[in-house]
């Protein structure tokens, strides 16, 4: 217990410091507010706009955990459907890495055209962002099932559908939340990208408005808000992996508990 | 010493397994396989008949077809008088590898079979939390596991997972019970506390069990019957009864008859592997 604390202590010591070093360096070469703003003064604007910032923020993170669900279920769906037919894993897996490799940002007008601007676009951009690494692990996860496994529930005569509830998916678990992880950042990104080229509200709107007026104490705010809901999430998920994986991971605390 | 390929005893109404002119190829043209090559082989209900042979004889592969997880290439698999799959019958299965589900309790591994097969699917939701988890538990303490049913599988050591998942291949009853060296890979002394387990379940029980082994002493053992198999092609070149009483006892392998049995059949082995080109 005392060296989790000491872990805990160095961690938050480790950020405090890393904005101190900011502040710090920022008042020893006199750096403009319009090139890099302090992080007082970045506190200062998150503070004073408040009210102006919380909708929007509101809005990117219902756009992100919008876009974020439905990347999820999809992206679980594709998994399962290529992760356990090898046809579809031959037809469907060339085609998901050309539509991961195309830049996002060249996809937002194409969502713009079809939906109009606003929060639709902005929902897609942020599914299609975190489908691939989801469909990828679940596929990755069901694939590599232990065929001994598959064995002792065939020889039941289990169905396709037991196998898959009783071994494919828990098996799949660990991979899928280290997925999760990684997706819920990513679908932040789809959703700012998407604000920032076509809507007038959220953060990335707020950024984008704020780099024209050259208020850049305002764009930083916007980008803390972003680090700082994304840090969030992440906790959220790796909280949650840890219930539900812990047996994956197999520590001394979870064996005994 | 012969190695003409054997008629099996005939058929009778007891025959619960039978395999009529079986051949396993895998591949095509040059670099084919033959498995099993035109394996006649018949098992009665309650039997306990032992498989050895050297490696790649095609023992598993006889084992997968009567459990319906490997298609022949020709000839037909009949178990309880239907083609294999077609009938209702209950088989369990242990591999040398416990193959425990690593996110379930030792327990919840144990009813998993409860859980697929019917008539106890259906009763499962209702019944997993009084008789079906009695009954795993006593199935736990016959094997020597009581209060481990609550632990998770990385917990246990190897021969302890060993005991858990003989329980997994017995807790729904099967009429055939399939072992894939079970105890393969356990330590001597283990090894011999698990017979003697094996034995008492199976006089209770009284599944018809197809054992694959390498261990004579093993076969000898547990086995009413042993078939000795040869390699390239895969085929049966043995088959004879074990006469000893039951239950039988590790003394019992001491004995001179025991030991001229597996002599014999340890004889038979060497013959039928394939000759070493380097020996010399």
């Amino acid at each position: 217990m005392n060296a989790q604390w000491r872990r805990r202590l160095w961690s938050t010591m480790f950020i405090i410091g890393f904005f101190v070093l900011w502040e710090v360096l920022c008042w020893v070469f006199h750096v403009s507010d319009i090139v890099v703003p302090k992080p007082s003064q970045v506190i200062v604007t998150l503070i004073q706009r408040a009210p102006a910032l919380w909708p929007h923020t509101l809005q990117t993170l219902y756009t992100t955990m919008v876009g974020f669900a439905f990347g999820i279920v999809i992206g679980i769906a594709l998994g399962v459907l290529i992760g356990s037919s090898r046809l579809a894993y031959d037809v469907a897996y060339p085609l998901l890495v050309g539509f991961a490799s195309i830049p996002k940002v060249a996809v937002v007008p194409i969502f713009v055209l079809w939906f109009g601007a606003g929060t639709v676009p902005a929902v897609l951009t942020a599914m299609i962002m975190c489908i691939f690494p989801i469909v990828v692990n679940v596929a990755t996860g069901l694939a590599t099932t232990e065929p001994e496994l598959e064995d002792v529930m065939r020889a039941l005569r289990a169905t396709k559908t037991d196998i898959l509830w009783n071994v494919g998916l828990p098996r799949t678990m660990p991979f899928f939340f280290a997925s999760l992880k990684v997706s819920v950042t990513l679908a932040f990104v789809g959703t700012v990208i998407s604000e920032t080229v076509a809507s007038n509200r959220g953060i990335g709107n707020v950024m984008m408005i704020a780099s024209s007026n050259f208020d850049v104490p305002l764009v930083f705010a916007g980008l803390m808000i972003l680090a700082f809901l994304g840090v969030a999430l992440y906790a959220v998920f790796s909280f949650i992996e840890g219930r539900i994986t812990g047996w994956a991971h197999r520590k001394d605390e979870f064996a005994m508990g | 010493m012969t190695t003409e390929i054997i008629e099996p005893p005939p058929r009778t109404e007891d025959t619960f397994v039978e395999l009529e002119k079986v051949s396993v190829k895998f591949g095509k043209g040059e670099s084919q396989f033959i498995a099993l090559d035109e394996t006649d082989l018949r098992i009665e209900k309650g039997d306990f008949v032992a498989l050895v042979g050297p490696s790649g004889c095609g023992k598993s592969t006889i084992l997968k077809l009567v459990a319906g997880l490997l298609k022949s290439t020709n000839g037909y698999v009949y178990v309880a008088g239907r083609e294999v799959g077609a009938a209702e019958v209950r088989v369990g299965m242990a591999f040398q590898n416990p193959t425990m589900l690593p996110w379930l309790t030792v327990r919840d591994n144990v009813m998993m079979p409860l859980k697929i097969v019917p008539p106890f699917r259906q009763e499962y939701r209702s019944k997993k939390n009084n008789e079906f988890r009695d009954r795993a538990d006593a199935l736990l303490k016959e094997v020597g596991l009581s209060g481990f049913g609550d632990k998770h599988p990385w917990q246990l050591s190897g021969g302890m997972l060993q005991r858990a998942s003989l329980c997994r291949a017995l807790i729904h009853e099967p009429q055939l019970l399939m072992l894939d060296e079970p105890f393969g890979a356990l330590d001597q002394f283990t090894r011999e506390e698990l017979w003697a387990i094996m034995q008492e379940l199976w006089m209770k029980l009284k599944p018809t069990v197809v054992l694959v082994t390498h261990d004579l002493k093993e076969a000898g053992y547990l086995a009413t019957r042993i078939c000795v198999m040869a390699t390239r092609p895969g085929r049966i070149v043995d088959d004879a009864a074990v006469p000893f009483p039951r239950p039988r006892n590790i003394e019992m392998s001491y004995l001179p008859e025991f030991v001229s049995m597996t002599q014999r059949l340890r004889q038979l082995i060497v013959s039928a592997r394939p000759v070493k080109e380097t020996v010399q």
